[in-house]
């Protein structure tokens, strides 16, 4: 039945995609036959029009609104490059092929569109995902992919030529790439009763050699650092879809700490889109009192790691008691600790003992 | 001084000093003269070389050619004859380790010298005369003379001097100086069969001097005179066999200055003595009213009224101090009328125009002429122009071009008043920057031309000449800037349009693909307004 819903999704999705690219087009097309200068209006995303939403438990734009026109010269490059991202999208989404960022980039250079640069052609591609509140994995340009997922969960593929084949994804030991082909598919079957998220490939590899995933009942995601869209994207529907809850371990320091925050409440700059973040997902470790309790071998907090630390604590994310103590605590101890700090205790320590406290402690 | 005005620029010279000092020998007849009444004027010059620009090699070979081209040029603008002037150096052999002895020949088409004149023309060294004034081209009124003195000291060989007034007959002189009496030296003459009636002079004469030293300021004097007389040819062929050619564009002509008095402001005790010496007036009433400019007789009453001297006083009973103070005198009387610049012969905006736009190829010039203004009782006109783009370099500083009675002025750039007057300007408010290719031309014309030095090679900073020439640069940097601002406008103006050009029918193709309609929108219209748009902002 949760298999059922997402197909419908999924395919909704895909429509609703083609239709607001089909919509924007056609606007600027009557525009044009009107022979009225061309505009586009869209929320606007600098940053006094970003708030954070209690109820959405992530980061939303304000009311306030930007009109790009072609009539302005100075909007009339990025206007063009607008209109030819959603024209290049059209044709991905119609022609069901993925394409990265990077891609894109170049690819204008085949329509005589130039940019400047990676930047300039990334902030295109979000302004499409503003105007058209979608993003921009639902219009088939991916981010390099680099994190991976492991577990019993047997997944349905929708690309072409993959269309009803299966696959279980612990058939693959080095877990499998979480890219365009498994987001766009559906959830088959799966036993885990958990999700856990690892922020480090290392660590990551330990966990499968250490039969976590049966250990645990688990299905284990790397994020290979700051969790990619797809990635979050995909952390939410398994925890929607399967109601699977997350945990999420980091290395112990303001960074790590938050990856976890991002993979929860979402990120600032994703502030246009929704259902990238899972608010009921728990970052389960490294804490700052686990430093402590588990006599972890540290590094110092260095000038940046505690500039971090002052910027986290005005964060509105950041104010759940647990966040606030843990980040009192980093700023106390002044000290920090990775993942791999506890192997002093062991190669297998983390797994026998530090997890299923965590686990337990966090559940 | 009709008759000066029939004969050419050298014979001119000759013919003033002849009124000036024909009622007395010349013995006591000058300051100078008396000075150095033991050696002839030939001698003096020879002794003091250095006073006519003759420093060293480079400099002598650089002067003669100035001396010799200047001259052609006043023989020819005399009569408003557009001048032909060809030039010719070439190599006879080694002087000394860094000389060499170069033949120097100028041809012209001027109204050339009548032979009964020749000799004394060319081979008497003579003192120029300040009985009359008008703007004159030569620095010191013997210049070619010099130069001729110059070759026969270095070379010991004779000047080549052919002739003709537009006769049937050509005159051809071969001479010599004799420096201690200050006599021509008559070696050969010859009466030649002039068919086509040619007219014009052609000096010819050996000199020492480094022409490869000399050769930068060379062609830059010749550049810098084409500029200044677009109506003119100069030729050159230099030792190389190299040619330079500088062609006229225009026969147009500035009028020519006409003679004047002295200007009671600008007299010193010298030139009262010299008038006193000549005067046939028997008065002091008269002697006001007739020796000096913008004095007529109310104003001569007036004048002898404020100084206390009687009208009826015989000039020639005045006594030295007597002298002294009627010069003191005539400074301090407020109610001389300022001379008038009928004197002076400014080159004119639109000559000024075409010699700019000849030589320097500029994509915008403009140049303006001051009303004339005078100091210390002298006349002066300042003419600056303003060359911006085209072949005008940029240097990282302004190129200024000096002219001093449409001389170039070569040496000593620095220390000219224009230069300081140029960089105390503020040029951003005029959004001129030193990075820009601008070339500023300033030309002053006076009867007296305030050199700061006997080298006579920049102005000095006198601040009538200073207010002038500030003045006359804010307008033309003016034009400049409307220039400049009305480009820059039109620039931006084609981007814009260029933008809209290039993305709008993007805008339509990618619209018309998206929305799957056949038919792409016509944004003529749209573009139409955009340029009507640029239009009216460019009228404002």
């Amino acid at each position: 039945m949760e298999r059922k819903k997402h197909r419908i999704s999924v395919s909704e999705r895909k429509k609703e995609v083609l239709a607001g690219l089909e919509t924007l087009g056609s606007k600027i097309y009557d525009q044009l036959d009107k022979a009225i200068f061309p505009s586009i209006d869209m929320p606007s995303r600098s940053t006094d029009n970003i708030m954070y939403d209690e109820k959405l438990r992530q980061f939303i734009l304000g009311g306030r609104r930007v009109r790009r026109s072609a009539r302005n010269i100075s909007h009339l490059k990025p206007f063009t490059q607008l209109v030819w991202a959603a024209l290049f999208s059209n044709e991905l989404s119609s022609q069901r092929k993925t394409s990265t960022l990077r891609d894109v980039y170049y690819s204008a250079q085949a329509y005589e569109m130039t940019f400047k640069d990676q930047q300039e052609s990334n902030n295109i591609i979000t302004d499409l995902e503003t105007v058209l509140g979608l993003s921009r994995e639902d219009f088939n340009i991916f981010p390099e992919e680099r994190s991976a997922v492991f577990g019993d969960l047997t997944i349905e593929y929708t690309v072409p030529g993959y269309e009803g084949k299966t696959l279980d994804l612990t058939s693959h030991p080095d877990g499998v790439l979480i890219g365009p082909a498994l987001t766009s598919s559906e959830f088959v079957k799966t036993s885990a009763d958990k999700v856990i998220a690892i922020e480090k490939g290392g660590l990551f590899t330990r966990f499968i050699e250490e039969n976590v995933h049966k250990k645990h009942n688990a299905v284990l995601v790397c994020t290979a650092g700051q969790a990619p869209r797809a990635t979050r994207h995909f952390i939410r529907r398994l925890n929607e879809e399967l109601n699977l809850p997350v945990f999420i371990f980091t290395d112990g320091d303001p960074w790590g700490m938050h990856i976890a925050m991002v993979i929860i409440s979402g990120s600032a700059n994703a502030a246009h889109l929704r259902e990238l973040n899972t608010p009921d997902a728990k970052w389960s470790g490294v804490w700052a009192t686990d430093i402590v309790d588990y006599k972890l071998p540290t590094d110092p907090l260095d000038d940046v790691d505690m500039k971090r630390l002052y910027e986290l604590q005005k964060d509105p994310r950041y104010k759940d008691p647990l966040w606030r103590r843990e980040i009192k605590t980093f700023m106390k101890i002044k000290r920090k600790a990775e993942q791999e700090a506890f192997s002093r205790y062991g190669l297998t320590y983390i797994v026998d003992e530090y997890l299923p406290n965590k686990l337990e402690e966090t559940k | 001084m009709e008759k000066a005005g029939k004969l050419s620029g050298w014979e001119a010279q000759r013919d003033k000093r002849s009124e000036v000092s024909a009622p007395e020998r010349p013995k006591g007849g000058m300051d100078m003269a008396q000075t150095f009444e033991e050696i002839s004027a030939a001698d003096f010059f020879y002794r003091n070389r250095d006073i006519a620009g003759f420093t060293n090699p480079s400099r002598a070979i650089f002067v003669a050619v100035r001396e010799l081209v200047e001259n052609s040029l006043d023989a020819a603008e005399s009569h408003r004859l557009p001048p032909d002037v060809y030039v010719r150096l070439s190599y006879e052999g080694e002087a000394s380790a860094e000389t060499q002895i170069y033949k120097l020949r100028v041809e012209d088409n001027g109204i050339g010298v009548p032979p009964r004149h020749i000799p004394s023309a060319f081979g008497q060294i003579l003192f120029g005369s300040k009985y009359k004034l008008k703007q004159q081209r030569g620095t010191f009124g013997l210049g070619g003379k010099m130069a001729i003195l110059y070759g026969q000291i270095t070379t010991h060989q004779p000047a080549t001097i052919i002739s003709s007034t537009g006769i049937s007959k050509t005159y051809m002189y071969k001479l010599m100086i004799d420096i201690q009496r200050n006599r021509p030296v008559i070696l050969d003459r010859k009466v030649l069969i002039n068919k086509e009636m040619w007219r014009g002079t052609v000096v010819e004469f050996a000199l020492e001097g480094d022409y490869f030293r000399a050769m930068p300021k060379i062609l830059d004097y010749l550049k810098q005179t084409a500029m200044v007389n677009p109506y003119a040819n100069l030729t050159f062929v230099d030792p190389k066999g190299r040619l330079y050619k500088f062609t006229r564009v225009t026969k147009d002509m500035p009028v020519p200055p006409k003679e004047t008095k002295p200007h009671p402001y600008g007299v010193d005790v010298e030139l009262l003595q010299r008038l006193i010496q000549i005067t046939p007036y028997r008065n002091m009433l008269d002697f006001l009213k007739n020796h000096f400019h913008r004095v007529g007789a109310i104003t001569a009453q007036k004048f002898l009224e404020f100084s206390d001297i009687s009208p009826s006083k015989n000039p020639r009973k005045l006594t030295h101090e007597e002298i002294v103070r009627l010069m003191h005198m005539l400074k301090r009387f407020k109610e001389f009328l300022p001379p008038d610049a009928s004197c002076l012969s400014p080159l004119g905006e639109d000559l000024l125009k075409t010699g700019i736009s000849k030589e320097l190829k500029p994509e915008f010039v403009a140049v303006h002429q001051r009303k004339p203004a005078t100091y210390a009782g002298h006349p002066f006109i300042i003419e600056i122009g303003i060359a911006y783009g085209g072949e005008v370099p940029s240097r990282g500083a302004f190129i200024v071009y000096r002219f001093a009675n449409r001389i170039p002025l070569l040496y000593d750039e620095a220390n000219d008043v224009s230069l300081r007057v140029i960089s105390a300007m503020n040029w951003r408010r005029y959004h001129a920057t030193p990075e820009m290719p601008i070339a500023i031309l300033v030309h002053i014309c006076s009867t007296k031309v305030p050199y700061k030095t006997v080298g006579k090679e920049f102005i000095a900073d006198r601040p009538e000449v200073r207010r002038e020439m500030a003045n006359g640069l804010r307008d033309v940097a003016r034009q400049l800037q409307l220039f400049l601002s009305r480009r820059e406008h039109v620039d931006r103006e084609r981007k814009r349009l260029g933008v809209f050009s290039k993305y709008l029918p993007k805008i339509a193709q990618f619209s018309t693909q998206l929305a799957c309609k056949e038919k792409i929108p016509d944004i003529e219209k749209l573009l139409a307004s955009v340029r009507k748009y640029g239009t009216e902002e460019a009228q404002d």
